[in-house]
């Protein structure tokens, strides 16, 4: 009868403040969607000069990955109630986190040093505004990791479900503009 | 035949079948309920910040409109003196020594530019997505607020600052933004372009980026909501279409605004950092820019890749408020229940891939037209089965004609009308006679303008008791509804023919085209019918703010008799919606008429052998 039909997924199992942070994911990739989609669309109108992607792209690759991982690790020790994994992994990743920006900075002076400038082919315009755009998304992610040390070295240390839906969110973010960023760069390397 | 059954007891219904989320025991309100601050300016509660986007959304409909009013005086009187706008409009009126003022050329372009970029985002799309499905998202899905309130009020704030900066924009000394709604570059890329690309259209990025934001966060939380927070028994296909047409417009907002959102930012690098993202070959008085490379139709894929969701996004709130006052006040189950939420998803994913219609004379290759062409015509599929079925919705029900179901019932005429301008328009060797002419202008403001205004007066009429706990004056809301209809057709319908014959667009006068001077009187039938719908939607705001402290009160719950949950709630609004239980939910939204009951709210369990009616 008609309790059969009463729906048994009420109150579904993903928190819904993760899945709102899951739904910006997808305007974020429009966005980004949008400006590969463009440079596409531009490259096939021609006048469009190839130039290598210097060598600091690479290490800001490898560093963000690497603050994927022990961010991750630092999530799992918050759960677990291991406070030294938890805190260090953290100052590990925000460390990587301003490392990548350092890189992506470095990056762009070899850029300039080699004549690609942000004025000039649209090959290289939209090299910068890509990374550029990308790297304001890590800046916010960056932010965000200030916040969760912020709490870390000021409150008792305590996995409460608040804070680790807190935390579980900052590191779900940083995962996926990690990701996105090698989408960029294979976009970058591959379509040039 | 046995007497009907009208009348139900909500509380001991809830109280019985209720679900207990335990709300009230956590006291979550208090933190902002309390003081006027909190509790009318910097509210969480859905149901406040819904009335925030109405009334925001009211006052730029009044801007927008006063605009047109006075470009319509232009177009419609290009030889009588405007001096007597002096006073409003100071120096964009140019008096000669004979005492003749005209409007500045300038600063009729600003005013055609600011009237669309106010109504298709400021009015269209907050003041009615924004109102309505902040309203109704909560209230008839049977959740006590949004999956954010928090994220809610920014949306709200940030529409507001959006708001602030446009206004502002208006008063500066070289004016808004001039360059179209659609601010295409090279008008929009250039600071010299013309007066108002500089600081006006500066403003205007500024503006309609941080609008972007509001429209994400919003769009965000209604998607989460809808998704997530649905009472028990509340199936995705028990929902009321109402929802499902704010579910899908959140949707379309979400993937599409960051696309122009990217059309933004190479904008601003254009104006700003000298990258020809959309520039190449531009001279200003004769001197060739150092700008190449770049092309403006990226510019137009990325604005219509928005563009064109973006019309669904006015349209498609309209459709669900106008498919649930038809079922209400036809009192009939709405016709084909899942056929109209397929073709609202149909509607949604087929908007995707049609943009390029908006470009068929911009020098795109004919063959991608062709893809464009037939998309485009498909739309009409879902769109006719919509309408079908609205149709039969009212077919043979017993139908209230109050302004409510007038203005739906106006609805559904005006999609029609425009939606079959849309088909010609839709051809791309019919376009090469019809773009960018008075055609163009006749079928949008018919399919979307109109219709979409009479959607969300539909929705207004038939809310306002949620909303503020009194009625509306039928009466004044009768004179409004016939007034529109006819003033409306008057204003459009006569465009039509003059688009045929070829009259362009945002031309500032005709004098100098002897092929257009017969249109001569019926641009002054055109102006003079603006008018007189002005008034006639001034007396709407009058008989809104009136009913708002003069109305007559509403004394049951549901005096519509309606389905859906939000009128199970008290009269006196709550926060958290319900001040016990919440409805568990045990049928469709439109059981109207079943069996020996007129109508059957939804959170009314099943008797023993009924059957769910679809
Ligand atoms: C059967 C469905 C429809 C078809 C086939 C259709 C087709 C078209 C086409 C081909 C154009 C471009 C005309 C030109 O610039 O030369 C156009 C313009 C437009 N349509 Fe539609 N349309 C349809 C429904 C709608 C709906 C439902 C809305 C809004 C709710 C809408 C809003 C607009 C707007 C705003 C423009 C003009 C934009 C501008 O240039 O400023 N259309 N339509
Ligand atoms: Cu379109």
């Amino acid at each position: 009868m008609s309790d059969l039909s009463i729906n048994p997924s009420y109150r579904s199992k993903i928190h819904p403040k993760k899945f709102a942070l899951y739904t910006s994911f997808a305007s974020i990739t429009m966005m980004f969607a949008a400006f590969t989609s463009a440079y596409i669309v531009k490259q096939a109108g021609g006048n469009w000069l190839e130039f290598a992607i210097p060598t600091q792209f690479y290490i800001s690759t490898a560093a963000i990955l690497m603050s994927s991982v022990v961010l991750h690790l630092s999530l799992k020790g918050f759960k677990q109630g291991n406070q030294n994994r938890h805190k260090y992994g953290m100052i590990a990743g925000t460390i990587l986190g301003i490392v990548f920006i350092a890189m992506q900075c470095s990056g762009w002076m070899t850029l300039v040093d080699n004549g690609i400038y942000l004025k000039g082919n649209a090959s290289g315009s939209f090299f910068y505004l890509i990374t550029l755009v990308h790297a304001l998304h890590i800046i916010g992610g960056i932010a965000a990791l200030f916040v969760a040390l912020y709490h870390t070295f000021t409150l008792k240390f305590e996995a409460t479900p608040q804070r680790i839906l807190r935390y579980e969110l900052t590191v779900h973010y940083w995962h996926f503009v990690d990701v996105l960023w090698i989408y960029l760069l294979m976009f970058l390397i591959f379509i040039k | 035949m046995a007497e009907l059954i009208t009348t139900y007891d909500t509380d001991v219904i809830l109280a019985e079948q209720g679900y207990d989320d335990k709300f009230h025991e956590h006291h979550h309100g208090d933190k902002y309920q309390s003081g006027f601050i909190h509790h009318y300016i910097f509210s969480m509660d859905h149901k406040i910040i819904a009335r925030q986007f109405l009334m925001t959304g009211i006052f730029w409909a009044i801007i927008g409109a006063a605009m047109s009013i006075i470009f319509r005086i232009q177009l419609g009187y290009p030889e009588e003196s405007m001096a007597w706008l002096k006073p409003l409009l100071g120096k964009w009126i140019v008096v000669d020594e004979a005492g003749i003022g005209t409007l500045a050329p300038e600063f009729y372009y600003a005013l055609v530019t600011m009237h669309g970029t106010i109504l298709v985002f400021f009015v269209l799309t907050a003041g009615l997505s924004g109102t309505f499905s902040n309203l109704l998202i909560p209230l008839q899905i049977g959740a006590r607020d949004m999956a954010s309130p928090f994220l809610n009020m920014l949306s709200y704030w940030f529409f507001f600052l959006a708001g602030v900066i446009m206004f502002y924009s208006l008063f500066i000394s070289t004016g808004p933004f001039s360059g179209g709604w659609t601010a295409y570059p090279p008008l929009s890329a250039l600071p010299q372009a013309s007066t108002g690309s500089g600081t006006g259209m500066t403003l205007w990025l500024v503006s309609l980026t941080l609008f972007v934001v509001s429209v994400l966060l919003g769009g965000i939380n209604y998607v989460t909501t809808v998704l997530n927070l649905r009472t028990q028994g509340m199936t995705m296909w028990r929902m009321p279409l109402t929802i499902w047409a704010f579910f899908v417009t959140a949707i379309l907002g979400i993937l599409s605004f960051p696309v122009l959102a990217s059309g933004f930012f190479m904008l601003i690098f254009d104006r700003s950092l000298g990258t020809s993202f959309f520039l190449s070959d531009i001279f200003i008085e004769g001197q060739a820019l150092d700008r190449v490379g770049g092309t403006p139709i990226l510019y137009q894929h990325l604005f219509w890749f928005l563009g064109h969701p973006e019309v669904y996004i006015i349209i498609l709130p309209a459709m669900g408020i106008a498919s649930e006052v038809l079922s209400v006040h036809a009192r009939k189950p709405i016709f084909g229940y899942k056929a109209m939420v397929l073709s609202i998803l149909a509607i949604g994913f087929l908007s995707f891939i049609v943009w390029a219609h908006h470009m068929f004379m911009s020098g795109v290759n004919p063959f991608i037209s062709n893809f464009f062409v037939v998309f485009t015509l498909i739309i009409a599929v879902p769109s006719a089965v919509k309408v079908f079925n609205w149709i039969t919705t009212i077919w043979g029900g017993n139908v209230r004609l109050n302004s409510a179901m007038l203005f739906a019932i106006g609805f559904v005429s005006m999609f029609i009308s425009g939606g079959l301008t849309g088909i010609f328009l839709g051809n791309s060797a019919i376009d090469i006679q019809m773009h960018d002419t008075y055609f163009v202008v006749a079928h949008f403001h018919i399919v979307m303008g109109v219709a979409a205004f009479f959607g969300m007066f539909a929705g207004v009429y038939h809310w306002y008791p949620k909303m503020f706990g009194r009625f509306m004056s039928e009466t004044m809301g009768k004179i409004h509804f016939w007034g529109t209809l006819i003033g409306a057709y008057a204003i459009f319908w006569p465009m039509h023919y003059i688009g045929m014959a070829g009259v362009p667009r945002r031309y500032y006068s005709f004098d100098s085209f002897d092929a257009f001077k017969h249109f001569t009187e019926l641009n002054k039938f055109i102006t003079i019918a603006a008018a007189v719908v002005f008034v006639i939607q001034l007396l709407f705001v009058l008989n809104f703010f009136y009913s708002i402290w003069k109305g007559k009160k509403m004394t049951s719950r549901n005096p519509w008799e309606a389905t859906t949950l939000e009128w199970s709630t008290p009269i006196e609004p709550i926060h958290g919606n319900w001040p016990g239980n919440i409805p568990s939910v045990h049928r469709w939204a439109y059981d109207y008429n079943k069996d020996e009951r007129e109508y059957v709210p939804q959170y009314i369990p099943m008797v023993e052998g009924e059957e769910e009616d679809h």
